[in-house]
């Protein structure tokens, strides 16, 4: 079969396709997934894809067996990825805790739509932002990255799948129907310029493997279906056997690991965008397309003589707590604008709590949010 | 542990258990052992290579064997195992995939995953134990349980007509379709041989005693007893129609090898399918790209180009 390697040069590409070609740039040969709108053009194009370079592509008959089939295929040494919008998040999420329990590396793309329940499927929103960090039952640490363009949501695709096959997990890419839908310049490197990380293999023999043995930086090395190792994984609480104990100190070291391999390495994960931070009296936090709207929004307040700066937050969840807390005390106050109806926003307020105000611009998703509306937030923090 | 090492020389099947994890968690008379037994017997006949199988089970007292088995073997959630166990075989085609799951498992929660598995027929086996009710939980009503008979939540009898396992899978698709009992444990095994052989998608009900809920709600006696009424019951026709051999609580168990046809996988269709394309596409890459910049060089006239962020 030919093999067909990754595009290089330069596209006018969509938001959805450009994520498919990330995908397939970082190496992904197994997609699961169901049709949803605003999502499917990412299922369609690597229905196309995929066979030409010698990977599978299957459409489940839902979103369950979709995420199900993800972590099944990454066992057997794939990189996976599902792509779906926020009604087949809902119904991944069963099997997003069994992956986060199994540390089992998969990319899952969450094009956001208006919300709640079937919302506005044609359109978008940015509400599914708390789904993402806390949608599965139980405690566990989790990524999620917001591309706010096609480009991005192309390069953000590879990081994810870099940082699924690092710390083993499922790592989101939550972007809205507006990134995946549009039209843009994408530039696609040479693929020797892309930075491709592959999950950590043992070096143990099948005799001395403990699959949940984890190394220094609590990542447990890998092991494939059909390799000789023979081992057992479960989502029942598990000791590093990888078998089922039921205690509560087995609870205690196989949950908080889970929670502590993402908190140890937040520095690592955590990537933010910042634009006239130093001297800031203000600064605007928002994250994917919204974050888009604050650009023009800040070059406003400036001319009305406010000093502002932007963070803009491409690594959504682990949330950079500590950047948030070092601004609180430099500046007035935070401004979050965000198409949910404040989600994102009680974690600025949380870290911001004690030394600096923060004010919601929300907006409940279907359109965008008015410029002047985050000028005016803007000049009232300042202002008081 | 030198009386565990002692035994782990002697016993036949040590090579695929976990005798590190015995004792197990099942009842006594449950037909669960036999059943794992019957299956590594299975894949000895089958002569497959140990290390190119793996087993994925789902969530109940089956959904347990996966733990027990000395093999790649994964525990998943409630009904998913049959996904599971098809991005298994998907993403590396060279592995033999079984599924070994309960009856709730797999027709009830996940009762759409198999007949779609079967409908694709992707090329993984699916070993059905069938005790008619749900045992991890309690002895709740199953998809299985025969009408009149009694459960935790069938107090006055059920009155649910049941599922017929061996009629949907044969009816959605499946290369292969057995039933037998835990009593027919030879004939079992070399079905679980066939099966791992065989190409396409694979069905093996197996008819097993639960001895601790089912018999006791139903006055069945003890595991032993049940062994002895599924022998008396039991006819062996392979050509009966799946379709027309439901189970109930006194009629005769039919058993046998009902369906053994050689349809096409999921994987030799895709591969059929792409033939020709793989040539047609050789210059696929080199297509899109002057597409793409012709396209591109037609909107930048009208947009202009803006750095955002």
């Amino acid at each position: 079969m030919i093999k067909k390697s990754k595009l290089r040069g330069e596209f006018f590409m969509q938001g959805d396709i450009a994520c498919a070609e990330g995908a397939i740039a970082a190496g992904c040969r197994f997609f699961g997934g169901y049709p949803i709108t605003p999502a499917s053009e990412i299922a369609e194009r690597m229905a196309y894809r995929l066979p030409l370079v010698d990977g599978a592509f299957i459409q489940y008959e839902d979103e369950i067996a979709s995420m199900a089939g993800i972590i099944g295929a990454s066992w057997a040494g794939a990189k996976p990825m599902t792509a779906t919008s926020g009604p087949g998040i809902s119904l991944m999420n069963e099997n997003i805790g069994l992956g986060m329990m199994m540390e089992t590396p998969c990319v899952v793309i969450n094009v956001q739509r208006g919300s709640p329940s079937t919302g506005l499927p044609t359109s978008w929103g940015q509400a599914d932002m708390m789904q993402a960090r806390w949608g599965s039952h139980g405690d566990y640490g989790s990524i999620s990255l917001s591309p706010n363009s096609p480009q991005e949501f192309f390069d953000l695709t590879i990081v994810a799948f870099n940082y699924a096959e690092k710390y083993r997990l499922p790592v989101f890419v939550v972007t809205d129907a507006v990134v995946g839908h549009m039209t843009e310049k994408v530039v696609i490197p040479p693929v020797e310029e892309l930075d491709i990380i592959d999950r950590k293999y043992t070096n143990k023999k099948p005799a001395d493997y403990r699959p949940y043995d984890p190394d220094d930086d609590l990542i447990p090395p890998f092991a494939k279906a059909g390799d000789g190792y023979r081992y057992h994984s479960t989502g029942l609480t598990h000791d590093e056997r990888g078998y089922p104990v039921m205690s509560e100190e087995c609870q205690r070291r196989c949950a908080k690991r889970l929670v502590d391999k993402i908190k140890k390495n937040a520095d690592d994960i955590i990537i933010t965008e910042e634009h006239d931070i130093e001297d800031a009296d203000v600064v605007v936090v928002s994250y994917g397309i919204s974050s888009r709207t604050v650009i023009p929004a800040m070059e406003k307040a400036k001319e009305k003589g406010v000093k502002v700066g932007f963070l803009r937050l491409v690594t959504v969840w682990p949330f950079p707590e500590k950047r948030i807390r070092e601004l609180s005390k430099k500046v007035k106050g935070f401004v979050v604008a965000e198409l949910n109806l404040g989600q994102v926003v009680l974690e600025v307020e949380r870290c911001a709590a004690k030394h600096a105000e923060t004010k919601l611009v929300g907006h409940p998703g279907g359109g965008m949010h008015k410029m002047d509306d985050i000028v005016n937030a803007i000049l009232e923090v300042a202002n008081e | 542990m030198s009386n565990k090492e002692q035994h782990k020389l002697e016993h036949p099947m040590d090579d695929l258990l976990r005798m590190d994890r015995i004792p197990h968690i099942w009842c006594p008379g449950c037909g669960l052992g036999s059943d794992v037994a019957a299956f590594a017997d299975g894949l000895k006949k089958a002569e497959v290579n140990f290390d190119k199988v793996a087993v994925v089970s789902g969530i109940g007292c089956t959904g347990r064997v996966a733990g027990y088995i000395k093999l790649d073997s994964y525990h998943t959630t409630h009904g998913r195992a049959i996904p599971f166990a098809t991005g298994i075989k998907l993403a590396n085609r060279d592995l033999t995939v079984f599924v070994f799951s309960g009856d709730g498992d797999l027709f009830a929660i996940g009762g759409n995953h198999l007949i779609h598995a079967a409908r694709r027929n992707l090329d993984i086996n699916v070993i059905c134990v069938n005790n008619f009710i749900y045992g991890m939980t309690g002895g709740q009503n199953a998809p299985t349980t025969p009408l009149g008979a009694y459960s935790s939540t069938a107090p006055f009898g059920n009155y649910e007509a049941p599922f017929n396992l061996v009629g949907i899978t044969a009816a959605a698709g499946a290369n292969y379709v057995a039933r037998w009992t835990t009593v027919q444990a030879r004939r079992l095994s070399q079905s679980i041989a066939t099966a791992a052989k065989k190409k396409g998608f694979c069905f093996i009900e197996v008819v097993s005693p639960c001895a601790t809920v089912f018999a006791r709600k139903n006055k069945g006696g003890t595991g032993l007893d049940l062994m002895k009424e599924f022998r008396n019951r039991t006819v062996i026709d392979h050509k009966a129609d799946p379709t027309q051999i439901p189970l109930t609580m006194d009629d005769e168990i039919v058993c046998g090898e009902f369906v053994n046809r050689e349809d096409p996988t999921f994987w030799e269709n895709v591969q059929n399918g792409i033939k020709d394309q793989v040539e047609k596409n050789a210059d696929w890459e080199k297509i899109q790209s002057e597409k793409n910049k012709r396209l591109y060089k037609k909107t930048l006239k009208y947009e202009g180009s803006r750095d955002i962020g």
